[in-house]
C-alpha cells in the first residue's frame, strides 16, 4: 500500500534567470535582518561557474553533508550515523567557519555628519558587524558574482571535475565565456539530512505540506544540522545560539500568497505547487546507484489524475482541496510530465523537492586570426551540439552526471522555441518541426502547454498554492472562534486565584 | 519518517508563531522609487508598528492583451532594498549648513540685523567667501534649525536677484518623470523668480541625438512588453538584465515565442547570457557593423532583388525618394541640399516654398510636391500636413525612390567623404539635370546617393560594380568592418540576411535595444543612425515588434502638457529660463579651458567658412548668439537692470526696449555672458540641487566643478591647453575658483553633493509623499504616496520649496520692488514656425547678416516678476494656463471651461481678489495635471486630437476611445492605470495593444516633425554638409592621444592604460543605493573596478586588491575585481560611484581623499550639435543640442603603494 504524502514543492526556471538578487533581499528584509542573522541568505544567487555560498559548498570532502551508500548497502549520513553524533556531540570538523561565510560589514555612516572640519574629506569607512571594528572587506555572500575574480574562485568550481581539461581551459576564453545563475533556497528535502542530524529533534518536516522547519523552542544549538545540510541552508544563530532555515514564508503560504522569495522574482522563473509522493519508498530511493538517482525520484512523484492514487490519498488524509490543487500543480507539469526540470545534486541522496530546469545557453562562435567567426551552423537557434556550457556541467550539477537527462530536457526546451517561430514567422517548414517535436518526445499540445507556462503564465498560474485550512490546525488545540476574537494579544497570563 | 511532524502534535508546532509574528503587519501602502532607473514599478510598502519594514512588489497591473506576458511582478534588487534608508545612519534627519558658513553668518546677523544685508557683508568680503568655500566637503556640518538654514537661503536668493539678477540663479533635478510633482516643486519656484532650470537628459548623454536628427523627436520607444511581439531582437549597449531588471523577463519569455536575440558586447555582459548570438564587437565600434549590414541589404534585398514591402515602406515613410541636388566643390561633385519648391519656376511662390521639397513621379516622371512637408506644417492654410501620397493640388501619385530608368537620366560621379581613411570615394550617381537659376544643376534622389554611399553595385552604362563583400577596402562591405569591429564579414552576411528575411515576412517585426554602451560614444549620432537606417530600410519603424529601442533614462513623462505648465511656472508667465546643460557645465566649469582644438575627433569633409571654427567653445558661442542654444546668465549684466536702464533711456514699449538691447548688442555695449564666462558678473551663483546628486554621478568632470564651482580641493593635474584657440570669448590668464556662492541641496541621504553642499534640507524619501511616476517601459501612471509622514525634521520637495518662495516672499516686501520687468533670452523652438528661421546659418555678430531676434538671434520677451507674492502663485494655478489654452509639439488646446470647473470641484486659493485652483500641496497638483492630460482624461484626449486633426488633415479623433475616462490621484492609489492615447505620443494602445513608438505616423498618416515629414535618412543642414554627416556614415573613434587624458599623467612604474568605461551596474542606479548596506553586502562592499584577467597578470595585481586609477583630471582609489569576462584593454567602473563610501586616499596625488567616477573624465561637446533654427535641429529643452558624451576616456591603472590610508 503506498503513503500518500502532499508537499509544496518548486521550479526554478533557470534560463530565465537574470541574477538579479532581488529574491534573497525580499527574503532578507523579512526574515533574517536582525543582530545574529545578518550573514544568513535563506535564498542566495550564485554565478556558475563559480565556488558559491559559503564558499565551496558542493565540496562534500570538506564538509560532509549529505547521505552515502555504506558499504553494507545502508543509507547513512556522510558525516556521521546518528549513534555516533550522540557520542561525539561537540566535535564537528566538517562545520563552516566565518572565513567560509564572510564577516558581515556595515559603514560609519555617521561619520559623514560628525567629522569635524578638516583638511580632506571624511568617508564611511567599513566596520565588523561582529566586532564594531573597522576592517578590510576580503568575503562576501556573493562575493564571486557574474564571475568576478574568475581566476580564483569560477577556476575552482568543484563541478568543473566534469570537464576535460580542453574543455576547461576554453569556457575561460572570452569568446568562449559562459555564466549562468544558480538561486537557491532550503529544498525542503524528501530525505533532509538536517532533520536526520539533530540531536534534539528540533528539526522536523511539516506533515501537511513537506516544509521543513527548526524548531525555535527546542533547539538546543548543537548544530548538527549545519554540516549534515549538503547545501548549508541551515545556519546558526549566534545572538539566539538556535539554528535557522528557510521556511518557505508558511505564514505567507498559508494565507494563499507565494514565498516571498517566488513572489518578488523579477525574472518569473519560479513555480510552486504541490506533488503528491509515496513516501514508503523514501528509503529504497535514495539508495538507488547515482545514474538511476533522478528517475527513480521522479517515480515517487504520483500522478494526481490516477484513480489509484486519487484513492489512497484520500485513505492517507488528503483533502479534496489538496487534491485538485495537485492536479494544478505546475511543478508536476515540468517535473513528471514534461520531464525538464531536475533536482540539484541528486547525489547528496536528500531527495531534494525543488527542481531546476537547466539553462538553454546559446552557441557561439570563436576567434580565428584575430577575428571573430560566427556559429558554425546557420541554424536560427544554433545547436545543442554546440552548447555554450559543456553538457557533461549541467549533468554535473542536476542529474549526477547523467547527461541525457540533461539533453532531454534542453531538446524540448529548444522544439518549444523552434515550433512557436514557425507559427509566428514561418520560415521553416511544418514537417520539420513535427520531426523536432518528436525527436524531442513531445506533442504539440505540450508544447504548447509548456511554452504558455514558460511565457505568458500570471502569477495565479505560477503558482497554485493549496488551502491550508488553518481553522483546522488550531481547532486541534482551540476554538477558532476564540482564536479569532484573540489572536494577536500575546502571551496570556490566566489570572491567579490569590491565597 | 519520525521527522515529519502532522498535526497530531499540535501543541509542538505553537512555536511557530514565532515566524508568523514577524510576518504580520499594519499597514500597506502603495508608492515607487524616483530614482530615474525607467522601472518605474508599482511598490507595496510594508508598514508594522508605525515603521516602515520591508516592501513587495505590487501585482495590480492592468492586463494587455492576453497574448502577451503581464508585466508582475516589477521590481529589482536596488528597489527592494530601499526601506533600508529610511532609519539609517545614513539619513539627513536634521537641516544642516557647514559650520564655518554658519560661524559668519551668526555673526553677521548679529552685527546687521536685517538677513540681506548679513549675506551681502559675507559675500561683498572676498577672504570670508573663500574661508567657507575652502570648507567645502571637509567636515564640519553643524546641524541648524529650519527657520535659520531657510532665512541664509533666502537671502542669498534675494541678494542675487539684487545684485546680478536672477538668471544667476540655478537649479538642477533630473528626470521629473520619476517623481514630477517634486521635480515641478523646484522649478516652480525657479521660475517664479526667473531663475534657470537646467537640463539633465542631454547632460547626461541619455538623450540620442539621432532621434531628432532622424525623426524629429526626443525619444519615442516601445515599452516593454512590446519585445515580445518582435521576432528579431538586436542588442547594442545595454545590458537588459542588468539595468532593465523588470523588464528582462520579456526578453526572455520572447525567445521562447521564437524569436532570436542577438547581443553586441565587447565583453560577457549579464545579457550576453541570454543572447542566441553574442558578438563581442570591439567597444565602441557598432557603428561600423551596421553601415556593412546596411551595404548587404541594400545590396540582396534592394539590388539583387525588389521587396515590395521594403520599397514600399520606405516610399511613404522615409524620406529616400526626395530629390537633392549635387553642388560642385573643388571640382567635385557632392551631395547638398534637398531640392526647394523655390528653386523651381513651377512650385515657386507657393507659401513657405524654401521648406517644401519634391520627388519625382514613378509613373510620369514628373516632379511632384507632396504634402506633409514642414512648409506644410507651418503655413496658413492648415490640413496639408500629413503623408498621404499626395501634391499640394491634390493628385495622387508614386514617388520613384531611384532615377535609375526614368528618362532624361544621366550619371554623374559623386564624391563621398570616407572618414574611416580621410579620403574622398568617386561613385556613380544616376541624376536628372535641372535648371536652377540659369544653372543647370545635377539632381538625383537620397535612395541613390545612399546606394552610392553604401557602395552598391548598380546597373549604370559604362560603369561596373563598385565593390563585393570581400573587398575590405570598399567602405561599407562586410570585410571593411572587420579592422574596426574585430568580427569576421561573415557574421555581418548572416546577421543581415536573417534579419532582412524577418522583417519581410513578418512585416517589420524586427528591433533594436540599445542604451548608453552605444549612445556615450562621441560619434553616437553616427553609431545609432547606421542602425536606424537598417530599420527604415526593411520597414520596421511604427511597427509592433519594430523600432528602435532606446532606453536611456527615464525620460517619458507621460503628461507633459499640463506638467510643464505647472513645473515651469507657464500658468503665470512665460517663457521660462531654460538652459542646456552640457554647454552650461563646458563652459561655466571651465572645462573648455582644458580643451584645444577638436577637428581631429571631428574630421569635416567641406572648408565651410561657417563651421571653420577650431574650438569647441567658439561654436557655442556662435549657438548662442544666432539662437541655437540657450545660455545663462544673459548678459554679462541684469536682465532686470537692463530693462530698467532702457526704460530711463525712454524705451516706452517691450518692442523699443527689444530693439535698444538689440542695437547694444550689436554696438557691443552689452554682452552676452558667455562670450566672457570667466569675468564675475557672469557667474552662476547661487545653485539649488534636488532629486539628484549634481555634484558627483551628474558631474562629468567632477574635478573641476570641485575647483572652479567649488573652490575646494581637487585632484585635477589638467593643464589648461586653450589659450590662442578659440577666437569668440576673452580668455583671463587665472581661471576663478569658487564661482558659486551657496549650494544647498534637498536629500535624504548624505550623498557626495550634499557632503559638499552649504546646506542641506532633509527631504522625505519615496516612501514619504504623493507624488507621480511615468516610465517609457510601460504604459502606466501610477503614484508615489507616504507610508509614512515625512521622517524627523524632513519635508517633501513640495513642501520646501514652498517654504522657501514664502522666506523670499517675506524678505521681498522689504528689499525687492513688488513688481519687476525682467528680460528673457531663448533661442530658436522646436515645433514653432522657428524651425523656418535659418535656411543657412549666418552671424550678424560677423556681419553676415541683419540682427533679427527670434530669427537670427535669440527671441526676446519681457516677463514681469511679482516678487511680493511668489508664495502665492506658488501655490495658485495661474490664469494664463487659462487663456492660453494647453499643448506641446505644436498642439494646443482649450481648458479654460475645465480650469473653470476645478474652481468649483478642487482646492482653491484667493488672493489679491482672485480665485484659483490650489496646488498648495503635491496632491493637488497631482490632480490637476491628471485633470488636464490627454494621457488622463479622455475630454482632454478629445481636444487633443481635434487639434492634431485640425492641423493635419486626417481623421483622428476616434483614437480617443475612452472620453468618459477621469484619473484621480486616489484612482492610482487603488491600481496603476494605463494611459489613453495622445497625439502628444507615437504609440497606440487601443484595447491591450503593446505601445510602439511611431504607429500613429505610419498607420494614421501623422507626419514626423522633420524638414520632410518623413524618417531622415539624409540630413540636408549646412552643418550636416559640411561635416560629411548628411548620410548615415561612421567615423573612428577619437584616439587616445586625440583626446589627451594622460598627457601629464606619466608611466608610474607597473601600470597600465585602459579605456574607462562607465556602464551602469548591477548595486545601483546611478549612485543611489551604491551606499546600500545590502547592496554592499551583496557586491564587494564598494565600488570595484573590473579589469580582465591578463591585462592584471601584466601588473601583478590579484583580485580584491586595492588600485589607483588615474588620468590628467583626477584618481579614482578602489578594489580591482579581476575577471576573464572583460575584454583585454578596457576596464569597467560601474556608473556611478560615491566618494562618501570607503574611499581611501590616493598617493599619487597628494595623499588625498581619492574622488569618484567622475573625476576621471572631462565632459567633450560634439559642435555640429550646436545647429539649430532648422526644421528638426531647432532647440528644444532636453530635446537638441550637444549631449556629455564620455566614453572615449583613457585613464592608467597601477596597484595602490602599501595599505590605503585613510
Amino acid at each position: 500500500m503506498i503513503k500518500v504524502r502532499a508537499q509544496i514543492s518548486s521550479v526554478f526556471h533557470l534560463d530565465k534567470c537574470i541574477g538579479c538578487h532581488t529574491c534573497s533581499i525580499s527574503c532578507k528584509n523579512i526574515w533574517s535582518d536582525r543582530p545574529g542573522a545578518e550573514y544568513m541568505w535563506w535564498n542566495n544567487v550564485e554565478t556558475k561557474p563559480g565556488t558559491g555560498y559559503p564558499t565551496k559548498w558542493e565540496d562534500q570532502d570538506k564538509y560532509k553533508g549529505g547521505w552515502k551508500v555504506n558499504d553494507a548497502g545502508k543509507l547513512v549520513l556522510r558525516a556521521t550515523g546518528k549513534a555516533r553524533a550522540f557520542t561525539n556531540i561537540f566535535h564537528q570538523p566538517a562545520m563552516p567557519s566565518m572565513d567560509d561565510y564572510y564577516e558581515p560589514f556595515t559603514f560609519k555612516y555617521e561619520d559623514l555628519f560628525n567629522a569635524p572640519a578638516g583638511k580632506d574629506q571624511p568617508t564611511a569607512r567599513p566596520v565588523s558587524m561582529v566586532t564594531g571594528k573597522t576592517m578590510d572587506i576580503e568575503a562576501g555572500p556573493n562575493w564571486d558574482d557574474d564571475l568576478s575574480g574568475s581566476p580564483i574562485y569560477a577556476s575552482n568550481d568543484p563541478n568543473l571535475e566534469a570537464l576535460s581539461e580542453s574543455e576547461r581551459q576554453a569556457i575561460f576564453e572570452i569568446e568562449r565565456m559562459v555564466f549562468f545563475y544558480v538561486p537557491r533556497i532550503c529544498n525542503h528535502c524528501m530525505n533532509p539530512a538536517c532533520v536526520a542530524a539533530c540531536p534534539s529533534g528540533a528539526l522536523h518536516k511539516r506533515g501537511e505540506d513537506g516544509i521543513v522547519l527548526v524548531n525555535q523552542e527546542t533547539c538546543r544549538g548543537w548544530r548538527h544540522c549545519v554540516p549534515a545540510c549538503p547545501y548549508k541552508k541551515t545556519y546558526y544563530n549566534w545572538k539566539s545560539g538556535k539554528s535557522e532555515k528557510c521556511l518557505l514564508c508558511f505564514p505567507r503560504l498559508e494565507t494563499g500568497q507565494a514565498p516571498a522569495c517566488f513572489h518578488s522574482c523579477v525574472g518569473r522563473i519560479r513555480y510552486i505547487g504541490v506533488l503528491l509522493y509515496d513516501a514508503t519508498k523514501i528509503e529504497e530511493m535514495a539508495r538507488v546507484p547515482e545514474q538511476e538517482l533522478v528517475e527513480k525520484q521522479r517515480e515517487m512523484i504520483l500522478n494526481p489524475f490516477d484513480p489509484k492514487v486519487i484513492e489512497a490519498a484520500k485513505e492517507s488524509g488528503i483533502s479534496e482541496a489538496l487534491l485538485e490543487s495537485a492536479q494544478r500543480s505546475p511543478i508536476y507539469k515540468f517535473v513528471k510530465e514534461w520531464q525538464i526540470a531536475l533536482p540539484l545534486h541528486p547525489e547528496f541522496r536528500t531527495l531534494p523537492m525543488l527542481f531546476y530546469v537547466p539553462p538553454l545557453l546559446p552557441v557561439i562562435g570563436k576567434v580565428e586570426n584575430g577575428n571573430y567567426q560566427p556559429n558554425r551552423t546557420t541554424e536560427m537557434f544554433g545547436s545543442l551540439k554546440d552548447a555554450r556550457v559543456p553538457i557533461s556541467y549541467l549533468a554535473k550539477l542536476f542529474a549526477a552526471g547523467n547527461t541525457k537527462l540533461v539533453e532531454a530536457s534542453l531538446r524540448r526546451l529548444m522544439a518549444v522555441r523552434l515550433m512557436r517561430r514557425q507559427k509566428t514567422v514561418g520560415d521553416s517548414a511544418d514537417t520539420k518541426i513535427s520531426e523536432i517535436l518528436k525527436e524531442a518526445q513531445l506533442t504539440h499540445e505540450q508544447a504548447e502547454a509548456l511554452y504558455k507556462l514558460s511565457t505568458v503564465a500570471s502569477f495565479d498560474e505560477r503558482f497554485v498554492i493549496p488551502p491550508s485550512h488553518r481553522e483546522q490546525a488550531v481547532e486541534m488545540l482551540e476554538e477558532p472562534e476564540l482564536v479569532k476574537r484573540e489572536t494577536g494579544f500575546g502571551l496570556r497570563q490566566p489570572p491567579r486565584r490569590g491565597p | 519518517m519520525g521527522w515529519i511532524k502532522d498535526f497530531f502534535t499540535p501543541e509542538k508546532r505553537q512555536w511557530e508563531e514565532f515566524y508568523r509574528n514577524r510576518w504580520q503587519h499594519d499597514r500597506v501602502v502603495r508608492s515607487t522609487h524616483g530614482v530615474n532607473c525607467t522601472g518605474g514599478c508599482s511598490w507595496a510598502i510594508y508598514v508594522k508598528n508605525g515603521l516602515v519594514t520591508w516592501e513587495m512588489q505590487q501585482k495590480d497591473y492592468p492586463a494587455l492583451d492576453k497574448e502577451l506576458p503581464p508585466y508582475e511582478p516589477r521590481g529589482c534588487q536596488r528597489g527592494i532594498s530601499f526601506s533600508w534608508y529610511l532609519y539609517s545612519s545614513l539619513r539627513v534627519k536634521y537641516p544642516y549648513v557647514r559650520g564655518a558658513l554658519l560661524d559668519l553668518w551668526r555673526a553677521a546677523k548679529s552685527e546687521h540685523g536685517d538677513s540681506l544685508s548679513a549675506w551681502s557683508s559675507i559675500m561683498n568680503d572676498p577672504a570670508k567667501r573663500r574661508s567657507f568655500q575652502e570648507a567645502r566637503g571637509k567636515g564640519g556640518l553643524r546641524r541648524a534649525s529650519w527657520n535659520e538654514a531657510l532665512e541664509i537661503t533666502a537671502a542669498s536668493t534675494v541678494h542675487t536677484i539684487q545684485k546680478y539678477g536672477p538668471d544667476r540663479i540655478i537649479g538642477f533635478s533630473p528626470i521629473p518623470a520619476m517623481s514630477m510633482l517634486s521635480y515641478a516643486a523646484g522649478a516652480r519656484f525657479l521660475q517664479l523668480i526667473g531663475g534657470v532650470s537646467m537640463s539633465f537628459y542631454d547632460w547626461y548623454c541619455d538623450l540620442p541625438p539621432a532621434s531628432p536628427e532622424v525623426w524629429g523627436e526626443q525619444t519615442d520607444v516601445a515599452e516593454s512588453a512590446d519585445w515580445y511581439n518582435s521576432k528579431y531582437i538586436a542588442i547594442v549597449g545595454s545590458n537588459v538584465s542588468m539595468t532593465r531588471t523588470p523588464d528582462a523577463h520579456f526578453l526572455n519569455e520572447v525567445r521562447f515565442n521564437g524569436a532570436k536575440v542577438v547581443v553586441f558586447s565587447p565583453d560577457f555582459s549579464q545579457v550576453s547570457k541570454l543572447a542566441d548570438w553574442w558578438i563581442p564587437a570591439h567597444a565602441g565600434q557598432d557603428g561600423a557593423f551596421w553601415m556593412a549590414v546596411n551595404h548587404v541589404i541594400l545590396t540582396e534585398y534592394y539590388f539583387n532583388k525588389q521587396t515590395a514591402y521594403f520599397t514600399d515602406y520606405m516610399k511613404k515613410y522615409s524620406d529616400a525618394p526626395f530629390m537633392v541636388k549635387l553642388e560642385e566643390h573643388d571640382g567635385e561633385l557632392v551631395p547638398a541640399k534637398f531640392l526647394r519648391a523655390a528653386e523651381l519656376p513651377e512650385f515657386k511662390g507657393v507659401e513657405n516654398d524654401e521648406w517644401k521639397l519634391l520627388v519625382v513621379d514613378e509613373k510620369t516622371h514628373k516632379l511632384r510636391m507632396p504634402v506633409g512637408t514642414l512648409g506644410f506644417r507651418w503655413q496658413k492654410e492648415k490640413g496639408k500636413w500629413n503623408l498621404e501620397q499626395k501634391d499640394a493640388d491634390g493628385a495622387a501619385f508614386d514617388p520613384a525612390l531611384t532615377l535609375l530608368g526614368t528618362p532624361d537620366t544621366s550619371v554623374a560621379w559623386v564624391s563621398i567623404a570616407d572618414h574611416s581613411t580621410g579620403k574622398a570615394l568617386k561613385r556613380p550617381v544616376p541624376v536628372r539635370f535641372l535648371e536652377i537659376n540659369g544653372k543647370k544643376v545635377a539632381c538625383t534622389t537620397a535612395f541613390d546617393l545612399m546606394m552610392a554611399q553604401f557602395g552598391v553595385a548598380r546597373p549604370m552604362t559604362g560603369v561596373s560594380a563598385v565593390s563585393n563583400y570581400e573587398d575590405e577596402n570598399a567602405p561599407y562591405t562586410p570585410a571593411w568592418q572587420e579592422k574596426y569591429t574585430g568580427v569576421d564579414g561573415k557574421a555581418v552576411i548572416q546577421f543581415a540576411r536573417e534579419w532582412a528575411s524577418t522583417a519581410e515576412s513578418t512585416q517589420g517585426r524586427c528591433s533594436i535595444i540599445i542604451g548608453a554602451g552605444a549612445n556615450h560614444w562621441y560619434h553616437n549620432n553616427l553609431l545609432y543612425r547606421s542602425a536606424i537606417t537598417t530599420l527604415i530600410i526593411t520597414g520596421c519603424v511604427g511597427k509592433n515588434g519594430g523600432g528602435l529601442n532606446h532606453y536611456v533614462g527615464q525620460e517619458k513623462l507621460a503628461p507633459q502638457a499640463p506638467w510643464a505648465s505647472l513645473a515651469f511656472a507657464l500658468d503665470w508667465a512665460k517663457p521660462a529660463r531654460l538652459q542646456n546643460t552640457p554647454s552650461f557645465h563646458y563652459v561655466h566649469s571651465d572645462q573648455w579651458r582644458y580643451e584645444d582644438n577638436f577637428l581631429e575627433s571631428m574630421p569635416k569633409a567641406s572648408k565651410s567658412k561657417a563651421y571653420s571654427y577650431a574650438h569647441t567653445m567658439d561654436a557655442q558661442v556662435q549657438a548662442v548668439r544666432n539662437g541655437s542654444l540657450p545660455f545663462f546668465p544673459q548678459f554679462n549684466d541684469s536682465s532686470i537692470k537692463i530693462v530698467e536702464d532702457a526704460t530711463k533711456a525712454g524705451a516706452k514699449s517691450e518692442q523699443e526696449i527689444i530693439s535698444g538691447v538689440v542695437k547694444r548688442l550689436k554696438e557691443k555695449s552689452l554682452r552676452f555672458a558667455v562670450e566672457d564666462p570667466d569675468a564675475e558678473a557672469n557667474w552662476p551663483r547661487l545653485w539649488f540641487i534636488w532629486r539628484g546628486n549634481a555634484l558627483m554621478s551628474s558631474a562629468k568632470g567632477h574635478e573641476y566643478f570641485l575647483k572652479h564651482y567649488l573652490g575646494t580641493h581637487n585632484n585635477t593635474i589638467g593643464k589648461e591647453t586653450a589659450k590662442g584657440i578659440p577666437k569668440e570669448v576673452v580668455w583671463h590668464e587665472k581661471a576663478p575658483e569658487g564661482k558659486i556662492d551657496l549650494v544647498v541641496d534637498l536629500n535624504f541621504r548624505m550623498d557626495t553633493s550634499a557632503l559638499y553642499s552649504d546646506i542641506i534640507l532633509p527631504a522625505a524619501t519615496w516612501y514619504e509623499k504623493d507624488d507621480l511616476n511615468t516610465t517609457d517601459m510601460h504604459s502606466y501612471i501610477h503614484p508615489l504616496s507616504a507610508a509614512v509622514p515625512p521622517c524627523w525634521e524632513s519635508k517633501s520637495d513640495w513642501d520646501i520649496f514652498k517654504a522657501i518662495a514664502k522666506r523670499v516672499e517675506e524678505l521681498a516686501q522689504s528689499h525687492l520692488p513688488r513688481e519687476v520687468q525682467d528680460l528673457v533670452a531663448t533661442p530658436l523652438q522646436h515645433d514653432t514656425p522657428a524651425e523656418m528661421a535659418q535656411a543657412e546659418t549666418k552671424s550678424w555678430y560677423h556681419g553676415e547678416c541683419e540682427a533679427i531676434p527670434g530669427k537670427t538671434m535669440p527671441g526676446f520677451k519681457i516677463v514681469t516678476r511679482d516678487y511680493h507674492n511668489i508664495h502665492k502663485r506658488f501655490i495658485s494655478f495661474g490664469p494664463v494656463a487659462r487663456k492660453d489654452g494647453m499643448g506641446a509639439h505644436g498642439l494646443n488646446w482649450a481648458i479654460d471651461d475645465i480650469y473653470d470647473d476645478m474652481l468649483k470641484t478642487h482646492p482653491t486659493s484667493e488672493w489679491g481678489g482672485n480665485k484659483y485652483p490650489s496646488i498648495e500641496h503635491a496632491v493637488d497638483g497631482a490632480n490637476l495635471i491628471l485633470n488636464m492630460a490627454p494621457e488622463t482624461n479622455g475630454e482632454v484626449c478629445f481636444r487633443a486630437f481635434e487639434a492634431e486633426e485640425h492641423k493635419t488633415g486626417v481623421s483622428l479623433t476616434d483614437l480617443c476611445d475612452q472620453r468618459g475616462a477621469r484619473l484621480t490621484f486616489d484612482d492610482l492609489k487603488s491600481q496603476p492605470r494605463r494611459l489613453l492615447n495622445s497625439p502628444l505620443w507615437t504609440g497606440l494602445v487601443t484595447k491591450g495593444r503593446a505601445y510602439s513608438a511611431y504607429c500613429l505616423n505610419v498607420e494614421r498618416n501623422v507626419p514626423w516633425r522633420t524638414l520632410s515629414g518623413r524618417q531622415s535618412l539624409y540630413l540636408d543642414h549646412p552643418g550636416y554638409l559640411a561635416f560629411g554627416e548628411q548620410l548615415p556614415t561612421y567615423k573612428p573613434r577619437p584616439t587616445q592621444s586625440e583626446v589627451a587624458d594622460l598627457v601629464q599623467t606619466t608611466e608610474t612604474g607597473e601600470s597600465l592604460v585602459l579605456n574607462y568605461l562607465t556602464p551602469h551596474g548591477k548595486w545601483h542606479i546611478h549612485s543611489t543605493y551604491s551606499d546600500n548596506h545590502r547592496m554592499l553586502t551583496l557586491s564587494r562592499g564598494g565600488s570595484p573596478i573590473w579589469i580582465n584577467d591578463q591585462d592584471a597578470l601584466a601588473i601583478n595585481l590579484i583580485d580584491n586588491d586595492w588600485v589607483e586609477a588615474h588620468n590628467d583630471h583626477g584618481v579614482v582609489v578602489a578594489r580591482a575585481v579581476v575577471s576573464a569576462r572583460i575584454p583585454r584593454g578596457i576596464c569597467m567602473l560601474y556608473h556611478a560611484t560615491e566618494r562618501t563610501i570607503g574611499v581611501p586616499k590616493s598617493p599619487l596625488r597628494d595623499n588625498r581623499r581619492a574622488g569618484g567616477h567622475n573625476s576621471l573624465n572631462r565632459v567633450r561637446l560634439k559642435p555640429l550639435l550646436m545647429v539649430g533654427g532648422y526644421a528638426q535641429f531647432t532647440y528644444s529643452f532636453n530635446y537638441w543640442g550637444p549631449t556629455g558624451v564620455n566614453r572615449d576616456t583613457y585613464i592608467r591603472i597601477r596597484k595602490l603603494k602599501g595599505e590605503p590610508q585613510w
